[in-house]
């Protein structure tokens, strides 16, 4: 369906990234957010807080993030599209209830606007270093899906396909901005309601007597039936059947959680998207995310000018990581370098499937605080390329 | 023991509150002589009595023993994670402010590790019943000390008796900004069950505490008998003082239960003076969230 026009600032605006998460969540349909202030994020809510009264969305500051995502997912159960919005230290304490909402099968959204860490770290200044907690934060097994857009434009766009991937999957979305991509502020167009394809939530059209929550039929996800419609249904963070009741058994595990990670793994191609330049014929391929995408095609178009065969690759879909994209480069290059703002994350696997090819995966690291230089990326290319 | 097919004269009959309870869920994991059931049954009662539209009746709980109630009742039913369930339920509510939102979680999960939680949402005034089963110990995880646990009482990490001060319960949720605040023991049914059916038809933020026993572990570790004789003991010890000034009514060990109902106000809630407000400033441009929720209609 078409985005609700009284979320959708339609127009040509000027706006940091942060901005545009905020209008984008709110095209998107997003009606529900709970937050804690936090910076490189609290723009997103300030936003949000001022524009949802106008719209028949409610912002509630919670005592703390443990809150913001309980109430997120609670709201989800009404059927209302839901998010929060946080950045490392907040991020940590939302993982609990990130796996609650996985468990569940609970749409909703999380945005990490990335700053330095361990810990307090950096609270003004960019980091990428959460990218390995935005897959494996929380306990146990489960599957999310994960986006990383590079400038306040792709923000804006990228929130509409989060709160869609959330329906769809009926997973939480993380949207891992980091703080350059957060507070640059650049053009960003939005386009007329009309032209906003919107994923609604889909209720079940059984009858209470018939529905089971968790009952699949084949299809990736159940249907959803939310509080307060006469299915008094029940939902559990324990392992459960189809009837949504907990179950202690190795077979309902078993069966319980395959699905929750089959659902992502089996549609790995319908959901990564990359952006690819010049890989064919490339004898190094950088890969990169967010903020370090830009500066990385700054050190290949270095690269290129002392004579390197160099492609480029984008991750905008950081989780799942596209595998299959991956092993397939790996066999016609030299090497993959990987710049990221941490000690080496994502070129973990990078690594992964570059190595059943032979192919090298080069970190070039950054502690956070900044943006590479690019001609380190590009010495980094040279090096590869040798 | 003779069944109902021997004796076919004996019509088995359904239990008075069967539809509010997932019976397919029986038998349940409670111990014998716990007093959750009680409780349960109680509300159950409350319900029925009340002529609430069930189907907009929502149940959330936290983890423990009482946490399972969620997953007991016949509404919709959230057993969310540790000490959460006020927050869950405070974005149930917000989503859907039709709704009547019950939070129906222990000691533990309500004030130790949810706390937090707690004093906001009674601070906000935040349209939620909440239901504290206090067994003044952690009875899931098998008898560790609680922020409820009374003075010298023995639990398995203060195997030489609690030297930690408790909370005192109504006071804290009064403090807070709690507008409805009772406490019972669950040998209290009439009473408690007419407190839960005042408390339904109440806005804001209402807490009723009950008083139950734990026999497999506080009695037990304390050698303070079976379940029954802890109902014994709350006939003989349990003092009804409605109004009570809430600073004295904390509880020592093995002392005196005040129970009654301490606070009974009329004051604006959360979603009454949020309305309001935005009304005020932002007159015509104001959109509330529809009552039946904010999801995007077709």
């Amino acid at each position: 369906m078409k985005a609700d026009p009284a979320g959708v600032l339609t127009g040509v605006h000027y706006l940091d990234g942060d901005f545009a998460c905020g209008e984008g969540a709110m095209a998107a349909g997003c009606r529900f957010v709970a937050g804690y202030p936090i910076t490189p994020s609290t723009e997103v809510v300030e936003r949000i807080s001022r524009r949802f009264p106008l719209m028949g969305g409610t912002f509630i500051q919670m005592e703390d993030e443990l809150g913001s995502m309980a109430a997120v997912v609670g709201a989800s159960w009404t059927g209302t599209k839901s998010m929060t919005v946080t950045s490392g230290p907040g991020f940590s304490l939302m993982m609990e209830n990130i796996g609650l909402a996985a468990m569940m099968e609970t749409p909703c959204v999380v945005v990490n606007v990335q700053r330095g860490g361990p810990s307090t770290g950096l609270p003004t200044m960019v980091g990428q270093a959460d990218m390995m907690q935005a897959r494996w934060g929380s306990h146990g097994d489960y599957e999310v899906i994960a986006l990383s857009p590079q400038s306040p434009q792709e923000t804006f766009d990228l929130m509409i396909n989060a709160f869609n991937l959330a329906e769809v999957y009926r997973v939480p979305v993380l949207v891992m901005m980091d703080e350059c991509v957060g507070h640059m502020t650049e053009k960003v167009v939005i386009p007329p309601a009309e032209e906003i394809e919107i994923v609604p939530r889909t209720l079940t059209g059984q009858p209470p007597e018939s529905y089971l929550p968790y009952k699949v039929d084949g299809k990736p996800v159940p249907e959803f039936a939310r509080a307060g419609d006469g299915y008094r249904f029940h939902t559990t963070g324990l392992t459960h059947d189809e009837r949504g009741y907990p179950v202690m058994s190795k077979e309902c595990q078993e069966k319980c959680v395959s699905r929750l990670l089959d659902k992502v793994r089996r549609n790995v191609d319908n959901i990564v998207r990359l952006e690819e330049r010049e890989v064919d014929g490339a004898d190094v391929v950088v890969v990169a995310y967010g903020i370090t995408a830009r500066v990385a095609r700054i050190g290949v178009e270095l690269a290129k000018l002392q004579g390197a065969k160099v492609g480029f690759i984008r991750l905008i879909t950081v989780w799942p990581f596209p595998d299959r994209r991956i092993r397939a480069v790996a066999e016609k290059v030299r090497a993959f370098v990987v710049p990221e703002i941490n000690y080496g994350q994502m070129v973990l696997e990078v690594e992964r499937c570059a190595a059943k090819a032979g192919a090298d995966a080069v970190l070039v690291p950054h502690p956070g605080g900044g943006v590479h230089d690019p001609k380190r990326i590009c010495e980094a290319i040279l090096g590869a390329a040798k | 023991m003779s069944t109902p097919a021997e004796h076919p004269e004996v019509l088995p009959e359904e239990h008075p509150v069967a539809p509010y309870i997932r019976t397919d869920r029986m038998p349940h994991i409670w111990c014998p002589t716990c007093g959750i059931g009680t409780v349960v049954k109680c509300f159950a009662t409350a319900l029925a009595e009340s002529g609430l539209d069930l189907n907009k009746v929502s149940v959330v709980s936290g983890i423990g023993c009482t946490g399972r109630v969620a997953g007991y009742m016949k509404l919709d039913g959230f057993h969310t994670t540790h000490g959460r369930a006020i927050p869950f339920a405070t974005g149930l509510k917000l989503g859907r402010p039709e709704l009547l939102v019950t939070v129906f979680s222990g000691d533990g999960d309500l004030v130790g590790i949810g706390g937090n939680h707690f004093i906001h949402a009674a601070r906000r005034n935040m349209d939620l019943l909440v239901i504290l089963v206090n067994n003044f110990i952690y009875g899931m995880t098998g008898g560790q000390n609680a922020a409820t646990t009374p003075l010298t009482a023995k639990t398995s990490t203060m195997p030489y008796g609690n030297f930690e001060r408790a909370f005192n319960l109504p006071q804290l949720a009064a403090s807070c900004g709690a507008t409805y605040v009772a406490r019972w023991t669950c040998l209290h049914i009439r009473r408690l069950t007419k407190a839960f059916g005042e408390a339904l038809k109440r806005r804001g933020f209402r807490f009723i505490e009950v008083i139950t026993p734990c026999a497999t572990l506080y009695a037990r570790l304390n050698k303070l008998g079976s379940g029954l004789d802890l109902m014994r003991f709350y006939h003989d010890n349990a003092e009804i003082r409605h109004g009570a000034d809430t600073r004295e009514v904390g509880i020592a060990f093995q002392d005196r239960i005040v129970c009654g109902k301490f606070v009974d106000e009329e004051q604006p809630s959360f979603l009454e003076m949020m309305h309001e407000h935005y009304r005020k400033t932002l007159g015509s441009k104001y959109v509330p969230t529809p009552p039946e929720g904010g999801w995007l209609h077709e």
